[in-house]
């Protein structure tokens, strides 16, 4: 058995949940290749071949691929397919865009956001925002799988994989890239930090904000938010935490102006230890939350900054 | 240009689901059924495109049991043209559902395929990639801007990093997401109107597609329920405990 993982990075650098995702393919089992695509200064492909129980890196050079473009990426991950049994991404805004066009281009049902594997073709997944969790086996010749990085450790960066480059690939003339608007922080990154702060409707407006930024900067975390709150503007889309949005699963979230409805709770009920600071004590966010302050943050978070020291 | 929308009636997402004690999958007997959220906001857009000259006719598809033909009424409610119901199973699989949606697109020939981002039941989120593949259409997903000219258009996606700005070549399938608009209510008089627009109903075999599923569900189960906490009296406390007890800062 042969796996190809498609890397994820931003920026020039290897996203964390490609750890996540060696972990899964090292689960499976068998030789573990992974596909660097859009990276002109091979940062990224350095980083992908230092991860350990990695064989080889590919690293696709060709211009047509450099944005990542699902009509381009698609038909080379197929022209790959042939040497493996398993292809995966993790399941981030990449992955999702291009493996479910992969799949269909091999005739394959896609396993979307798995957070367990069972054997080679056996893998557990949540439906229903998390409230279910169904166990698949597929009977597809190749398995093509997005992984949801929260549910697997990260593999040690320890290795030091041959890397060979790829310069085959097409243009398919289908769509263009124009530009990214990118929010810029200083902050770790939301899927990735150790803690994260998520602020809600309660926040009232995007200014208010600052308040949790400024206990994101004491504890070295990272801020999220609520549908809510990107829908009002608060915030950018990418702040937003959930079934629809990005599963967080740190070690510390702090819910502030946070009603807990499902759709929330899908994408942070994983997390370690969970703190709800909210002023309606009915609010079902206290069902989850280890430790609960019925407040007004707008009291509550001044006062927890201070207290931060 | 005719517009295609694929609607899929889903558990409504106010319902709070319950698996089955046999463990073969969840309740849907007397649970509230509702229009996919995604699939209103794709129903939406195409309105807008019409109301804006650039869609003449918009077609609602869903495939489904007989049951998904209320769903179909519920996008000609909103003003949606006609309406076509595929007959097949409850849970058949996107990939199924794609090479379903591709007989339609042969048969209709629309110039734009609005669906959306993600099923809330399956939570699988590749439908609209898997039909575009199917094409050899171009994608543009979790799109939460719109802007057609001609034989292109420009979507703006909602990624991990932020927003990206792609062309596409029409035609195209363009997945929605969450802020790309919010959809309108049905007034009662087109609510009475929709029940009187075209709805066709074929039969997904009829087709000659192969919908048979490649996953086989073995079970679903519960996930663990998380035990609710304490309540503390104060920030101080909550400190405290966030030092001392759980370790956590
Ligand atoms: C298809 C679909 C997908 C969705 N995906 C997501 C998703 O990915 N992520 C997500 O988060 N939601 C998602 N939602 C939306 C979800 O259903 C809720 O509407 C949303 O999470 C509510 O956000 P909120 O808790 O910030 O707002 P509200 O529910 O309005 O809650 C605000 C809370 O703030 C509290 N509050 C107000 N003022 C104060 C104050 N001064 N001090 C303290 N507390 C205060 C209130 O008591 C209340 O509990 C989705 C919904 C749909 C239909
Ligand atoms: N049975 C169905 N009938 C009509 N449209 C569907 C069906 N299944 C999926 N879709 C469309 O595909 C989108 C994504 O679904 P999924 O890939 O299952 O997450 C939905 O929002 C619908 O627009």
């Amino acid at each position: 058995m042969s796996i190809l993982i498609l890397c994820d990075h931003e920026n020039g650098q290897l996203h964390s949940t490609t750890l996540n995702t060696v972990s899964a393919a090292k689960q499976i089992g068998g030789n573990i290749h992974l596909l660097v695509v859009g990276d002109p200064s091979g940062k990224v492909a350095k980083a992908a071949a230092s991860i350990g129980g990695v064989e080889k890196v590919l690293a696709a050079t060709n211009k047509a691929l450099e944005n990542k473009l699902a009509e381009n990426l698609a038909p080379l991950l197929k022209s790959l397919a042939a040497g493996y049994s398993h292809i995966m991404a993790p399941a981030n805004t990449t992955g999702k865009n291009v493996m479910p066009r992969l799949a269909a281009l091999l005739d394959v049902m896609q396993i979307s956001d798995i957070i367990k594997v069972i054997d080679a073709d056996k893998f557990q997944r949540p439906i229903y925002a998390g409230n279910a969790l169904s166990t698949v086996s597929s009977s597809d010749t190749t398995k093509v799988i997005t992984v949801r990085g929260t549910a697997f450790e990260a593999a040690e960066e320890n290795g030091s994989a041959a890397i060979e480059t790829l310069d085959s690939a097409e243009d398919a003339g289908l769509s263009i890239y124009m530009k990214s608007e990118l929010s810029s922080s200083e902050r770790p990154e939301l899927t990735s930090a150790p803690i994260v702060i998520s602020g809600g409707r309660g926040m009232q407006d995007g200014a208010n904000f600052a308040m949790l930024e400024k206990i994101a900067d004491k504890l070295g975390a990272a801020v999220g938010a609520s549908r809510a709150a990107v829908d009002a503007g608060f915030v950018p889309n990418d702040y937003q935490v959930g079934q629809t949005g990005k599963v967080v699963a740190p070690d510390l979230y702090v819910a502030v102006g946070i009603s807990g409805a499902i759709q929330h709770l899908a994408g942070m009920k994983d997390s370690k230890v969970i703190v709800a600071i909210n002023k309606d004590e009915e609010a079902p966010i206290f069902q989850v939350a280890d430790y609960g302050l019925v407040s007004d943050l707008f009291d509550a978070v001044p006062e927890l900054e201070k207290e931060l020291g | 240009m005719k517009v295609l929308v694929p609607v899929k009636r889903v558990i409504d997402y106010n319902v709070k689901v319950r698996v089955k004690a046999d463990q073969s999958g969840v309740e849907l007997a007397n649970v509230k059924m509702a229009m996919n959220p995604f699939d209103e906001i794709a129903v939406e857009q195409a309105l807008r495109l019409k109301e804006a000259g650039k869609a003449e006719e918009i077609i609602a598809v869903s495939i489904g049991p007989t049951q998904n033909q209320e769903t179909i009424r519920t996008a000609l409610a909103m003003g949606a043209d006609r309406g076509i119901h595929i007959e097949a199973p409850q849970d058949i699989e996107p990939l199924a559902v794609a090479k379903l949606l591709k007989a339609v697109v042969v048969q209709e020939n629309p110039g734009l395929v609005l669906v959306g981002k993600q099923a809330i039941d399956d939570d699988c989120n590749q439908t609209g990639q898997m039909l575009a593949a199917l094409l050899g259409w171009s994608q543009g997903t979790f799109v939460s801007g719109l802007e057609i000219t001609g034989e292109k258009a420009i979507v703006i996606r909602e990624v991990d990093g932020g927003l990206e700005h792609i062309e596409i070549t029409m035609p195209a399938i363009v997945t929605v997401d969450l802020r790309l608009n919010e959809p309108r209510y049905a007034s009662l008089p087109n609510i009475m109107k929709a029940k009187k627009k075209p709805l066709d109903s074929q039969n997904a075999t009829d087709l000659g597609v192969d919908i048979a599923p490649r996953l086989t569900i073995l079970k679903v189960e519960e996930p663990e329920t998380r035990a609710a906490g304490v309540k503390v009296a104060n920030v101080k406390e909550l400190v405290s405990k966030l030092k001392d007890e759980a370790k956590v800062i």
